[in-house]
């Protein structure tokens, strides 16, 4: 780790006034952003703690009926709150799904939202990589693949974004409060995250001293509290990231699906919102011919990247999987194993 | 820049200097102040051999920067025990075999103590194996340290003492 500069911030004007110099970078728990350092692909030359600015930890129902989830917030705390897992239960299902207990105690919501690629080929500094090096090309092309993005790749990147948060969250049209040198702003998480196309260093819509100040779920996201769940396939029973993930929620009437959100996890360098997908969905019966109608939606315009193919047709069959499961309703009690795709109904095992 | 930090490590109140702010909790409790039960493993987060609580939440203490939790209380495998009083997941780790050479087993025990006081898993084995996944047992004693897990919650739970409170947190309204 290289040496750097240490500020606290202890007021949001200055957290951004220190965080604007070159080379800086915002410090919460660090539990993404230390690991990069230790291994070189971080190498900031400032760290600004943010963790004393006051009120930034806050989770807040508005007025509107909107639900502000501060910058700070733990993952723990977010998905053990009962009012907001009956809320937004599938939101609380991809906390508890993604990572270990120790690092969603000390993980915070916007950091999980800044969490960088688990690529392996941008984590190991001696791999060629443009995200890291612009420039520099792309070790990964050609490479090991299996676990590479298949929606929205470019030649000059075809990393992944890891967050199992982000998933359900962009499928509730959540959105991002921003602060920075020129006042505060607010996008859809969706806009959030940038495509790599020939700028993957670019990662997201942050402008230089810019910080995330908060989450914003709308007040209609509580209103599919009845139907949503979050499923993530992985290759360890636990404590791994997706290979693929599905988050559902479902708006019933009258037994047809009244509105219908669908976004998928692991498969390309931001969460994936599959909007011709929920358009084919509103107003079908909530059968396995929709299902499979929407999951073909959602992955008409998906490409292998390398060796992966098989991910598309498992996020097709996912997607099939997610929605049945979410039309069933939500579990009174999250699963054993959040998240488990394979777990018996109605309460999953850890398998 | 020199820092100094207040910490409360196993209930004793300490003003630390912290000369290289590079340095992560856990080289501070080992390195500065000695207290080698933390293990380090990874040093990646990955593993969980360097568990200990930070203001009663367990936490990887290998991905914390020390300067930044100024003011924190930390408990440690060190002061888990009263005297020669063990503490009843550490006594429970020992009745059910939770271990064999040893290395991870501060870490698993700091991390049940944690999962303990949660109290989100019940008497659930296959909570109790999920809330565990952060620690590895490369000997592979896990069997014994869920059924040590179980047992110890439940002596906590149902005779809580003040020294060894089970504290489950409540959440809070959204």
């Amino acid at each position: 780790m290289i040496p750097f500069e240490y500020v606290r911030a202890t007021d949001l004007a200055g957290a951004v006034a220190a965080g604007t110099a070159p080379g800086a970078v915002y410090l919460a728990a660090g539990t993404n952003l230390l690991d990069l350092m230790k291994g070189g692909v971080s190498r900031p030359r400032r760290l600004v703690d943010i963790t004393r600015l006051p009120g930034l930890a806050a989770v807040e129902r508005m007025g509107d009926g909107s639900l502000r989830i501060g910058a700070l917030a733990r993952n723990s705390d977010l998905a053990h709150d009962p009012a907001f897992a009956k809320a937004y239960p599938a939101v609380a299902e991809a906390l508890l799904s993604g990572a270990s207990a120790q690092l969603r105690n000390a993980a915070t919501a916007a950091g999980n939202v800044m969490q960088r690629t688990r690529c392996p080929y941008f984590t190991d500094t001696g791999s060629a990589c443009n995200k890291r090096e612009p420039g520099s090309g792309c070790d990964a092309r050609g490479g090991e693949t299996r676990l590479h993005a298949i929606l929205g790749w470019s030649e000059a990147c075809i990393a992944t974004h890891p967050s199992d948060f982000c998933v359900p969250l962009v499928a509730l049209d959540a959105l991002v409060e921003i602060a920075g040198p020129a006042g505060t702003r607010s996008v859809p998480l969706e806009a959030f995250h940038r495509l790599p196309g020939d700028a993957p260093e670019r990662e997201t819509v942050l402008e230089p001293g810019e910080l995330i100040t908060a989450l914003v779920l709308p007040p209609d996201a509580a209103s599919f509290a009845g139907h949503s769940r979050y499923l993530k396939v992985r290759d360890r029973t636990s404590y791994a990231f997706a290979v693929v993930s599905v988050a559902v929620a479902l708006r019933l009437d009258g037994g047809r699906i009244a509105e219908a959100r669908l976004a998928l996890g692991g498969v390309a360098l931001k969460p994936w919102r599959a909007r011709e997908a929920e358009s084919l969905l509103a107003g079908r019966a909530p059968d396995e011919a929709a299902f499979r109608a929407a999951a073909d939606a959602a992955l008409a315009g998906a490409e292998p990247s390398g060796d992966n193919a098989f991910k598309i047709e498992l996020a097709r069959r996912l997607v099939v999987r997610a929605l049945a499961r979410t039309a069933a309703g939500t579990p009174e009690r999250l699963p054993a194993l959040p998240g488990s795709a394979f777990a018996p109904l109605p309460e999953a095992a850890h398998v | 820049m020199s820092f100094d930090i207040v910490l409360t490590v196993n209930g004793t109140r300490r003003t630390i200097p912290i000369p290289d702010p590079r340095t992560t909790l856990l080289d501070l409790l080992r390195e500065g102040l000695h207290l080698t039960g933390t293990k380090k493993g990874c040093d990646r987060g990955q593993c969980g051999a360097c568990t200990v609580l930070v203001d009663g939440r367990r936490i990887n203490s290998c991905l914390a920067l020390a300067v930044s939790l100024d003011g924190a209380e930390v408990l440690t495998i060190e002061g888990l025990a009263e005297g020669d009083r063990l503490h009843p997941v550490q006594e429970a780790f020992i009745a059910h075999d939770g271990f064999q050479c040893g290395f991870c087993t501060p870490g698993q025990i700091m991390s049940a103590v944690g999962l303990i006081r949660e109290a989100q898993a019940g008497n659930d084995p296959e909570r109790v194996r999920e809330a565990m996944s952060g620690n590895l047992c490369r000997c592979g004693a896990y069997a014994g340290i869920t059924e040590a897990v179980l047992e110890a919650q439940a002596a906590m739970t149902q005779a809580p003492t003040s020294q060894h409170p089970a504290s489950p947190r409540q959440g809070e309204a959204a």
